[in-house]
């Protein structure tokens, strides 16, 4: 097994580092603090179901961002400043490099989410409510919240072997908005009487990455638990569809005259 | 440099001025309701591209300063009351404080409510497709049909649905055994708005049950002195002037004051009634019930 | 003989142009071309030639239209290859967030060392292009002198048997010019093959054992530097001052170069009389004439000078 990427991915890691990404997670603290402070205001009673959802929202929309701005330029910028070059005359294929990048923005995402996991936990501490066993399910709801994370970095990779970030931030926001309300999307082909949209709406609904079942942030809230047939299946669907993306980017990729 | 450093206080300074301006001519609350009602629920929960259970804790945060800002002005109406918890309760359906506030508040006619108990029924029937273990919303069913239609046999089968539940109280089945028996009688009412108080959390509504629970009381000791006025006619030919004479002839032991320590006072017809300085007041529920509202 | 190092047959590029990519600008044209190991190459050839194209097609950086490369007897397709070479870009750029020490380290990487190794071989190398005082600032603060240094180490630290530099004294002053040229005559001497691009024609002279000219994507020339400059024509240079009450005719005017007072005429041996003949018949007054010693740098403006169609086929010299 190659271990060319995982170099690779340790400085893409170090990139972002230094790059002072991590720095997001000061506000994501900030907010869980003002949230833990000020929810009692709100309403008595749903503490814990406003900072569960506060958080989790928090965790995926600051992980989105993050995947996307970061991705789209994962590929582009070292094109672009020609850092590329000197790397691609060492012993490292093309698909070595694509899948270190990968790897590198995910460990990056993975271990922003962790630390905001921690703020999480901490703000539920604060008011009040001691762990219950059905806290599980927010660990769980954070894992899904990965797994979309991570898909969405790899479209957004795909597109960064083509096109520039502006382009590829639209198509990617696209596809994952697409893939957000492919469920409606079918359900609206489903009922006009056009069969040439129920056949559309069909294929766009099995070809878009369906990024609405990952989603489980408002049963993670109330302390339903979610379950196991729902953890694999997802794993199981968003590691299929990142290698298929993987290795899109790796034949687009390979054929690049890098200009 | 200088000039940057004075200027851009002056700057802002001058915006916030002209943005008071723009809003105090552009936001009334007839444009409000529109920006509300305009949006069907539906639509903001697509737009909430996932979101929609802390949307959903924003809506409902908005519905309870919307009912907490109004409620003390005097002839307040709560117009956005059931947008603002339609809204919150189809993005997020297991949200329960928003269908126990809407039962109150939605339903209460008169002062403090926005006067559509069809709405709240409404309300707590979505609730309970959503949350069907749930058994305070059975009882929140129950309380609508017993107090703001006077359908009793509705309300018991409300009851006794969610007697059936697993952790359901006891006293749910109680109730429906009440209401195809005693519905209508003060007794009843007070055990229903006595369970209202100790089942929920939320002050507005705790205050809300307490303010009816003592208007209960009062109407109930009314009922009893009118009784001992008839027994004073009957004895000396006319009604009293006050409730000291009934104290006097030993009907009454003391003079009688309602929970707020104000004392009863005699009408010149001899029928009970509060000191008009009194807080307390008697819930009236209209004389013909609203039409029930059609599934 | 041995396999050649560098081994180039027919190699093109063309890149489709215009705004629907329908014409074609041939960037090389059939370039073919030996090195050998243990020699210094310089490749020579004005702005556009297709230098830093023909680098970029032996990286693997871009593909081939037509034509096959080998290095050390491996295609240019093979990645296990890069092992045994280094490459510096033109106008390299690097993760500007790295140090020098961090970044060789990364590069090393690549290469299968133990820790320990690879830490002597970061600081060896960083000493040798003499940037072991600055090996642990960020890249971002380097000047261009010391980003070409930084390229050179990369180049160099893992031991490559054939070394690619792009223009390698770009941006250096004459000190650090002179150090990369020690550096690369020390690669020589450890046995390693050295093949460069450069507009220096002064270095390309004093450095290597053979050099190409490039221009317009065709090879012009290819040879060992005195071979290539001592077959052409050999050239003469008259020294004279004009006569006095006649002036010189326009043609002669026209071509001679005013030197502090003098003119100075430069015509190829077999017209030196003639050019005598019309000087005499000015009145000019002969100060010396003297055979031009030719330098690289006069082939190769007359090779690139020449109009493209009149262009005659690859001249080369000297035995291969």
């Amino acid at each position: 097994m190659s271990a060319m990427p995982g170099v690779v991915a340790i400085n893409t890691f170090r990139e972002a580092v230094r790059d002072r990404v991590l720095y997001n997670l000061v506000f994501f603290a900030l907010l869980m603090i003002g949230a833990a402070i000020l929810v009692g205001q709100i309403s008595i009673g749903i503490e814990r179901l406003v900072i569960v959802n506060l958080g989790l929202s928090a965790i995926s929309i600051f992980g989105l961002v993050m995947a996307i701005f970061i991705g789209v330029g994962l590929v582009y910028k070292e094109i672009e400043r020609r850092t590329l070059y000197s790397l691609l005359a060492k012993p490292l294929r093309r698909w070595e490099f694509l899948v270190g990048k990968y790897a590198g923005l995910v460990l990056t995402l993975v271990i922003n989410t962790a630390f905001m996991t921690v703020a999480l936990a901490a703000a539920l501490f604060y008011v009040g409510r001691p762990f219950v066993r059905s806290d599980g399910s927010i660990l769980i709801a954070i894992y899904f919240i990965l797994l979309s994370l991570a898909l969405v970095t790899a479209v957004a990779l795909f597109f960064s072997c083509f096109s520039s970030p502006m382009l590829s931030t639209l198509f990617t926001l696209g596809i994952y908005v697409t893939g957000v309300f492919a469920n409606d999307i079918r359900n609206f082909g489903a009922l006009t009487n056009n069969p040439m949209l129920k056949t559309l709406t069909s294929a766009i609904y099995y070809l878009v990455p369906n990024f609405h079942n990952f989603n489980s942030i408002a049963a993670a809230a109330h302390g339903e638990s979610i379950p196991f047939a729902l953890v694999w299946q997802n794993t199981l669907y968003a590691l299929m569809y990142i290698v298929l993306l993987l290795l899109a980017s790796s034949a687009i990729f390979s054929q690049r005259n890098l200009k | 440099m200088w000039i940057a450093l004075a200027a851009i206080p002056v700057l802002f300074a001058s915006l916030f001025l002209l943005q008071v301006r723009i809003d105090a001519r552009t936001r009334t609350e007839a444009q409000a309701q529109q920006e509300l009602m305009l949006r069907s629920p539906a639509a903001i929960d697509k737009m909430s591209l996932g979101y929609n259970s802390l949307l959903a804790d924003v809506y409902w945060t908005r519905a309870v300063q919307y009912y907490g800002s109004r409620v003390a002005t005097p002839h307040a109406t709560f117009g956005l009351l059931w947008p603002l918890l339609d809204i919150t309760t189809t993005l997020d359906p297991k949200l329960l404080p928003a269908y126990h506030f809407g039962a109150i508040f939605l339903s209460q006619t008169g002062v403090g409510g926005a006067g559509r108990p069809d709405l709240a029924v409404k309300l707590v029937k979505r609730g309970i497709a959503a949350n069907p273990k749930r058994w305070g919303l059975y009882a929140d069913l129950g309380f609508l049909y017993y107090w703001h239609f006077q359908d009793y046999k509705d309300a018991a089968a409300a009851y006794l649905a969610g007697s059936k539940i697993a952790h359901g109280p006891s006293w749910m089945s109680i109730m429906a055994a009440r209401m195809d028996q005693k519905g209508g009688s003060i007794e009843t009412s007070r055990m229903i708005w006595t369970q209202i108080y100790d089942s929920n959390k939320n002050p507005t509504i705790r205050k809300m049950a307490l303010d009816t629970l003592k208007g209960l009381k009062a109407e109930q000791d009314e009922a009893g002195i009118d009784d001992l006025v008839t027994q004073y006619r009957q004895r000396f030919g006319r009604p009293p002037s006050s409730t000291a004479e009934l104290r006097d002839t030993g009907l009454l032991r003391g003079i009688p004051v309602d929970p707020d320590r104000y004392p009863y006072v005699l009408e010149p017809d001899g029928k009970a009634a509060l000191d008009p300085h009194s807080p307390v007041k008697i819930p009236r529920v209209p004389k013909t019930p609203p039409p029930l509202p059609k599934n | 003989m041995n396999s050649p190092a560098i081994d180039i047959q027919g190699l093109t590029k063309d890149y489709p142009v215009g705004f629907w990519r329908k014409r074609i600008r041939r960037s090389l044209d059939n370039l073919s071309l030996q090195v050998q190991e243990g020699e210094i190459f310089g490749f020579l050839g004005p702005n556009g030639a297709g230098k830093t194209t023909t680098l970029k097609l032996l990286m693997g950086l871009i593909f081939p239209t037509a034509g096959t490369a080998n290095i050390l007897g491996r295609s240019i397709d093979d990645v296990a290859m890069h092992r045994e070479i280094g490459y510096l870009p033109e106008q390299p750029y690097f993760y500007d967030y790295l140090t020098a020490r961090e970044l060789l380290d990364y590069y090393a990487r690549f290469s299968r060392y133990s820790a320990a190794d690879r830490r002597a071989r970061v600081t060896r190398v960083l000493e040798r292009v003499g940037l072991t005082g600055s090996a642990d600032v960020q890249l971002r603060k380097f000047s261009k002198g010391m980003l070409q240094r930084a390229g050179i180490a990369q180049a160099i630290i893992h031991d490559p048997r054939v070394i690619f530099l792009d223009e390698p004294m770009s941006g250096l002053d004459p000190i650090g010019r002179r150090e990369v040229r020690d550096i690369i005559l020390d690669l020589k001497m450890q046995g390693r093959t050295v093949f460069f691009s450069t507009h220096i024609l002064s270095d390309a002279e004093m450095l290597c054992d053979s050099v190409a000219v490039l221009h317009l994507g065709k090879l012009r020339g290819v040879g060992a530097p005195g071979a290539i400059v001592s077959m052409d024509e050999q050239r003469m240079e008259i020294l004279f001052e004009p006569g006095q009450g006649r002036s010189l005719s326009p043609e002669l005017a026209q071509r001679a170069t005013p030197v502090g007072g003098r003119y100075r005429l430069d015509v190829p041996e077999a017209e030196m009389y003639r050019a005598l003949d019309e000087l005499r018949a000015c009145n000019a007054r002969i100060l010396s004439v003297a055979p031009l010693r030719p330098t690289l740098e006069d082939y190769f403006m007359r090779l690139v000078d020449r109009q493209p169609e009149q262009a005659a086929a690859t001249v080369e010299a000297g035995t291969r």
